[in-house]
């Protein structure tokens, strides 16, 4: 398996469930070719960085206000 | 919402539908009574979505005011289609594709004379191939402080043509399936796995700065 075919994959490796182990053809390129195995792991911890940072919290005061804004103009309408 | 309210919601809902029925989702029946001009059912709707909406719209038009400003009209325009809602997809999913449009007219507004659509930016190879293949720290989070963590992470994902980062928000950071985020921006599912890749990719490569193993550093494992 090329560096390429491995990578085709890596959609269907990153979606599936960390717990459930890879085919064995993807194991076997893991085990031989570090530079699919960075870019596994590093790509996955991407994802999950950007999961579990709030990026863009909606403070409490702008939220009762964008409320009362809303309301009134569905009201209107 | 209170915590005795969202442990009540289930069976609330579900003591409305006649045995072995198909579960109706709550906000389906928010929805029907909001059509009927229950403003309480509406605004609960609002209460539920608020942040997820404003998240989506900060991430495309990149400017507070601007998103400030999604929030309202998507809600609003929500609430003008009620009637359009169809209940075969999500009223988060419906909800959110009206955000998203939204959040691309400002975006379009704002640079005038330019188009901006999910389709921009996107016949690029950057991102097809990792170059930087230098291992991370085991930890990359202990290597920043929240807020300098968070800057980082915006700043990347910023960096990002449109039509990348609002597949990649969809689908990793709210969570939607490739078939609600394809249905959401109107694209096929093909297009958004391979936008998702390599919006994947291409923030790999781009965090790969800020987390790299630095040299000194304790190598973990045995490779
Ligand atoms: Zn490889």
């Amino acid at each position: 398996m090329t560096c390429t075919e491995f990578l085709a994959q890596l959609d269907d490796m990153l979606d599936q469930d960390a717990a459930i182990p890879l085919r064995a053809d993807l194991q076997e390129h893991l085990r031989e070719c570090d530079h699919c195995e960075v870019t596994l792991s590093t790509t996955r911890t991407t994802i999950q960085i950007y999961r579990s940072h709030e990026l863009y919290e909606l403070p409490e005061d702008l939220r009762e206000r964008l409320h009362k804004a809303i309301m009134a103009k569905c009201k209107k309408c | 919402m209170s915590a005795a309210v969202q442990i009540l919601k289930p069976f609330m809902s579900s003591s409305i539908q006649p045995q072995g029925a198909a579960e109706v989702h709550p906000d389906v029946l928010l929805v029907e009574r909001a059509r009927r001009g229950d403003m309480a059912a509406y605004e609960k709707l609002v209460k539920q979505y608020d942040r997820q909406v404003f998240r989506i719209a900060q991430h495309i038009v990149q400017n507070r005011e601007d998103a400030e400003d999604v929030v309202q009209d998507a809600f609003l325009k929500a609430y003008q289609k009620l009637d359009q809602f169809q209940g075969n997809s999500k009223f988060y999913t419906w909800l959110v594709r009206i955000a998203v449009n939204e959040s691309l007219m400002r975006l379009r507004k704002r640079r005038t004379g330019r188009m901006v659509s999910i389709d921009e930016d996107v016949e690029t190879e950057e991102g097809s191939m990792p170059r930087d293949l230098a291992d991370w720290s085991p930890d990359p989070e202990a290597l920043y402080g929240q807020s300098e963590m968070a800057d980082i992470l915006r700043r990347t994902i910023q960096g990002l043509p449109p039509g990348f980062r609002v597949v990649f928000v969809l689908r990793d950071v709210e969570g939607l399936s490739t078939e609600e985020t394809a249905e959401t921006l109107g694209l096929s599912i093909p297009a958004v796995k391979s936008r998702l890749l390599r919006a994947r990719l291409q923030l790999r490569e781009r965090l790969s700065r800020y987390f790299k193993r630095r040299n000194g550093q304790a190598q973990g494992g045995e490779k």
